[in-house]
């Protein structure tokens, strides 16, 4: 089971909320932990723009997305991942290795489409690695992560040491940026939608889906029901390291440089936007809208106070503090559900809310 | 958690709303819109010309750039204009870029900047001047398309010469030496670089042997000088053109058993390496005055926002009390020449 | 996911207990002949590799800082928890250790060195009364107190960095100063290590740090203090970055905002390559030690080796992936044998037969 959680396994099923399938739809909808999310994020857009006037423009929006672009990509695996109780740290690393390999092959002459596919190729046997390690050899995926982070990293640093690629053709930086007419959304968004609707499809209609959350409420029940426990995994962190991989490659394009270290710290960005959009850290818990938000909320954040002056290390206390706040204020409800669940449990004579 | 869930989303939109507000608003609690807090241009000013220059070093927490955008700031004062100085932790190019972006978001009036790579920040920069803003290099430039003008030091080729010739001079024209550079995309150090090895041609009796990067880290710069001397065992002398490098590298040598017998020199300010000079570790290393270069910048870019020069050759313009500057080739304005600092003349200078 | 060693009866001079105190000694004498082997090798192609006092005093010097802070982290990783703010923690040490030497001229070293060793388990404080009070995964808030760290540092120093010129030179000297040709900041890191490692072996405390990592549920129902004792691992932690944050600035002399990034990558690195499984419950902080210097030690032989030093990070990815499947293996060979040996002694406990399959099928398929 959840082998990194707190140290009282018995608290870890308590602190898991379960669907209360006996509500009616529009509560089941609405109150919960992702609309929770979602409200803030528009509560912040509102001021942000009340405030702030250079806020809602297109110029800001564009920036903003394309800002916050790789992490919304990686976001979408890492979710699919934490729900059945894994981690992946390895992220980040494996976005500087595409965007390295992705610089060296163009350098020696590949286009770039093809440069981008050896990239992403890339990504899919980092992704295999991970997997392997996790799901053949039985290792926890935290330890494994932690060292494929430093050699995915490593490689890139080392297939590049500290120079930097620069030269991109014009053609694919500029597409990398363009946007659609005048909205100011950047064209590549169009990728992400197309993303998110795959996942969620993925993820709340398939069979597949199911079986992740069922992984990530208990392995051995999945396993016992039928679900190729392994296999899901697998194939759950090949995908965190393909769309890392294409993440890599549009990172380069957007930057205009292909360096060893792009990205290195983005793994914890990713990981702090999903567990903000209500993702549970034990598994079996989560959905793709509240992670949207949640990388959405930090990213209008940042835009936000870095327009008005504020500088980025205050940013980072306030996504480390939002981080925290998040984590800590919903074990606190679950305690509190707990506490009010028992008499009500004990009156009915021991129903299963526990 | 229903009743739960709602009051704490909504005392958590409130509490974030309450900190947007009271920094959207200003720290200096002006009402919102007008000035954003201290650090950020973006006001309306009344006057035609917007005179919000901010200036973007390779990296903060670096001394030289610290001087240099002192320089700048005290010439805005001189002229009226609004300062800021933003930039990354790290010099790597893509971390400038986001700050770019934010410029051309908060419509300043004009960015001055020491670029991390020549090409990396050049679509940023191209966004900034497609939206009106000046765009100044100084100290290390990009590409001349992205830029409206560059301010050098020097001459790349006199930077280049009279480190040359302090290292052949200490270590009596013959041996071994090795470079000790910033980051590997810096353009200054790299033009430099080349030059340096050009002008080797002429002392046929020193080889460089190797060329490390500290990326104007302190710490990676120690490190790095501990592994050269541990690589080389016949290594007569060290050149670090940058000056976080040859400080990082003095105080190695200071304490090092290679104390006297490696020679080291470079470019460094005086405050950093007088112990150095005193104890003996260094004899000679050259600069220019950073202070004077950022007041350089800050004038021209300021020229460039009144319209009073184009950034095209033959331009003149006043730059306070430096006095008229012509824009030279290239769209560059050089500053001086590079001056030699040693243990005689070193107490004359404070930064 | 528990550690097998909790089954096995303690007979003292059996061959198979004998057996399996030599496979877990064998981790920690592994690492130091990996260590020799890299530093014969390195010497063999550059002699003052080891033979010179520069060379000698790098190879001990270098690793200290990072042993102080692999220690604290072991600790934390033996009860079954992580510590990633570790690198912050010692980023936010050394910068309150230039200031102090700044703002109060003539401020005895020794009050330094408390002073920040205090502050940094202040910090580990918050660390440990998150996890242990509200039970969340210490892997999300140190996650968040990472970047909440950073970020006050950063806020902190701003653009301003201490200088070696602002430290009292017999500070500074500190960092290069050796007694007998060993520097005294490794002599400082050996004596934690010793303390460190006398108290886990020792005492009660130092057990019960790793009867929570083995099996937490079964540590409270024993009636150990578990949340204190979590605690206190964050406490000591913190502690240790707070005191590697001083031997930092004593080494280096300049400390900007950025000190420390990264650092506690590498401390996890090092507890996992010395032997301390990251699901808790066993290894040693000798081999935690052994680690770090073994991880650095390959950093500084590398360039001398004609390798690019870029490489080392991938090195030490390559040594982290190797130690785990190591210890995994040895682990599933190690809890074979204990079925075997079970299964073939004589039956002193009557089992129900149906229980004795279960745990078997338990042992193998709980991946944890």
């Amino acid at each position: 089971m959840a082998s990194l959680t707190a140290p009282a396994e018995a608290t870890t099923e308590a602190a898991r909320s379960y669907l209360d399938h006996g509500a009616p739809l529009w509560r089941r909808v609405l109150l919960t932990r992702e609309m929770a999310i979602i409200a803030l994020l528009l509560a912040v857009i509102i001021v942000a723009s009340a405030a702030l006037p250079r806020f809602a423009t297109p110029v800001t929006l564009g920036f903003l997305l394309l800002d916050v672009m790789p992490i919304l990509l990686i976001a979408l695996p890492m979710t699919c991942v934490i729900i059945t109780g894994e981690i992946d740290l390895s992220v980040g690393s494996m976005v500087g290795l595409s965007s390295v390999l992705f610089g060296i092959m163009h350098q020696t002459g590949l286009s770039i489409p093809l440069a981008a596919l050896i990239a992403v190729l890339a990504g899919i046997v980092g992704g295999a690695i991970n997997g392997i390690l996790v799901t053949a050899v039985g290792l926890p995926s935290l330890a494994v992560t932690i060292g494929t982070l430093a050699l995915f990293r490593g490689l890139a640093v080392g297939l590049l040491g500290t120079t930097a690629i620069t030269d991109f053709p014009r053609y694919w930086t500029q597409l990398a940026k363009a946007k659609i007419g005048d909205t100011g959304i950047p064209q590549v968004m169009i990728i992400f939608v197309l993303l998110v609707i795959i996942f969620a499809i993925l993820l709340h209609f398939t069979t597949f889906g199911r079986g992740i959350y069922a992984i990530g409420l208990s392995p051995e029940a999945a396993h016992f029901s039928g679900i190729k426990v392994g296999r899901t995994k697998l194939i759950l962190f090949i995908l965190t390291g393909t769309i890392a991989a294409l993440a890599g490659v549009y990172y380069t394009l957007r930057f205009g440089s292909s360096r060893g270290d792009n990205a290195t710290g983005m793994e914890l960005q990713v990981i702090a936007a999903v567990l903000l959009g209500g993702v549970s850290i034990f598994g079996g818990r989560g959905a793709l809208h509240g992670v949207i938000a949640g990388v959405l909320l930090i990213g209008v954040l940042a835009s936000a106070l870095r327009l008005a002056g504020v500088t980025a290390d205050v940013i980072n206390i306030i996504t480390g503090v939002l981080l925290i706040l998040s984590v800590v204020t919903s074990s606190v409800l679950s305690w509190v559900q707990r506490r009010r669940a028992r008499p009500r449990a004990l009156s009915q004579g021991g129903s299963s809310a526990s | 958690m229903k009743i739960g869930i709602t009051l704490r989303g909504v005392a958590a939109a409130a509490a974030v709303s309450l900190t947007l507000v009271a920094s959207g608003c200003g720290g200096g609690g002006e009402s919102g819109g007008n000035e954003a807090s201290p650090g950020a241009a973006g006001s309306e000013a009344a006057e035609n010309a917007n005179l919000a220059i901010t200036f973007v070093p390779k990296n903060l927490g670096n001394p030289y750039f610290d001087t240099s955008d002192k320089g700048g700031e005290e010439a805005i004062s001189e002229f009226g204009g609004k300062y800021a100085e933003v930039g990354p932790a790290e010099a790597s190019p893509d971390a400038q870029v986001s700050y770019i972006n934010t410029l051309t978001q908060q419509q300043v009036g004009g960015i001055v900047i020491s670029a991390n790579d020549k090409k990396a920040i050049g679509d940023a920069l191209q966004e900034a001047r497609d939206a009106g803003i000046k765009v100044v290099t100084y100290d290390s430039d990009t590409e001349p398309e992205y830029r409206d003008l560059f301010v050098n030091q020097a001459t790349a080729e006199g930077i280049a010469k009279v480190q040359i010739d302090m290292i052949a001079e200490q270590i009596g024209d013959s041996g071994e030496i090795a470079i000790l550079s910033a980051s590997a995309n810096a353009t200054n150090q790299n033009a430099w670089i080349e030059l340096m090895k050009k002008e080797l041609a002429n002392h046929p009796n020193i080889k460089l042997v190797d060329t490390v990067y500290g990326n104007d880290k302190d710490q990676e710069s120690f490190d790095k000088t501990a592994a050269l001397l541990q690589s080389h065992p016949n290594l007569k002398g060290i050149i670090a053109p940058t000056t976080v490098g040859i400080a990082a590298a003095g105080r190695y040598l200071s304490t090092s058993k290679a104390k006297g017998k490696v020679a080291l020199t470079g470019l460094g300010t005086p405050n950093q390496m007088r112990k150095y000079v005193q104890d003996g570790t260094v004899k000679e290393f050259a600069l220019w005055n950073p202070h004077d270069l950022g007041y350089l910048a800050a004038y021209a870019t300021k020229s460039l926002i009144t319209g009073e020069i184009k950034g095209t050759e033959g331009d003149k313009f006043t730059a306070g009390k430096l006095g008229e500057y012509t824009v030279g080739a290239d769209n560059t304005v050089v500053l001086g020449d590079p001056y030699k600092f040693n243990k005689d003349n070193i107490d004359q200078f404070k930064f | 996911m528990t550690s097998t060693e909790m089954l096995t009866p303690v007979e003292e001079g059996t061959s198979f207990s004998s057996r399996v105190g030599a496979i877990a000694r064998a981790r920690e004498t592994g690492i130091v002949l990996a260590i020799a082997i890299v530093i014969i090798v390195t010497t063999i192609k550059n002699p003052t590799f080891l033979f010179s006092l520069d060379g000698w005093r790098d190879l001990l010097l270098t690793p200290s800082i990072l042993v102080v802070l692999a220690i604290g982290e072991a600790i934390v990783i033996i009860t079954r928890n992580v510590d990633l703010s570790v690198g912050s923690v010692l980023g936010l040490s050394a910068y309150l250790t230039g200031t102090l030497f700044i703002k109060f001229q003539g401020i005895p070293i020794l009050a330094v060195f408390l002073i920040s060793i205090v502050f940094g388990a202040l910090l580990g404080l918050i660390n440990g009364a998150l996890v242990a009070f509200a039970r969340v995964p210490a892997l999300v808030i140190t996650l968040g107190t990472l970047y909440a760290y950073r970020g006050i540092d950063v806020a902190w120093a701003g653009a301003s960095l201490i200088n070696a010129s602002d430290l009292p030179p017999d500070f500074l000297a500190l960092g290069t100063k050796t007694i007998l040709t060993i520097p005294v900041l490794t002599i400082i890191a050996l004596i934690v290590l010793i303390i460190g490692a006398w108290y886990m072996k020792n005492t009660r405390g130092g057990r019960e740090f790793y009867a929570i990592g083995s099996d937490p549920a079964a540590a409270e129902l024993y009636g150990l203090a578990v949340t204190k004792r979590v605690l206190s691992a964050f406490v000591v932690s913190g502690a240790a970055a707070g005191l590697a944050g001083v031997l930092y600035a004593a080494r280096y002399g300049t400390v900007n905002s950025q000190a420390g990034l990264g650092f506690e990558l590498d401390a996890v690195a090092a507890a996992v390559i010395g032997g301390v499984a990251i699901f808790g419950g066993s290894g040693t902080l000798w081999g935690a030690a052994f680690g770090a210097v073994l991880l650095l030690t390959i950093n500084r032989a590398l360039p001398v080796l004609g390798v690019p030093d870029f490489w080392q990070r991938a090195v030490v990815g390559v040594l982290i992936i190797g130690a785990i499947v190591l210890d995994r293996i040895l682990a599933l060979r190690q809890s074979r044998k204990l079925i075997e040996a079970r299964d073939t002694a004589p039956a002193v406990v009557e089992m129900p037969v149906g229980a004795a399959e279960e745990r078997g099928e338990g042992e193998e398929g709980d991946r944890g």
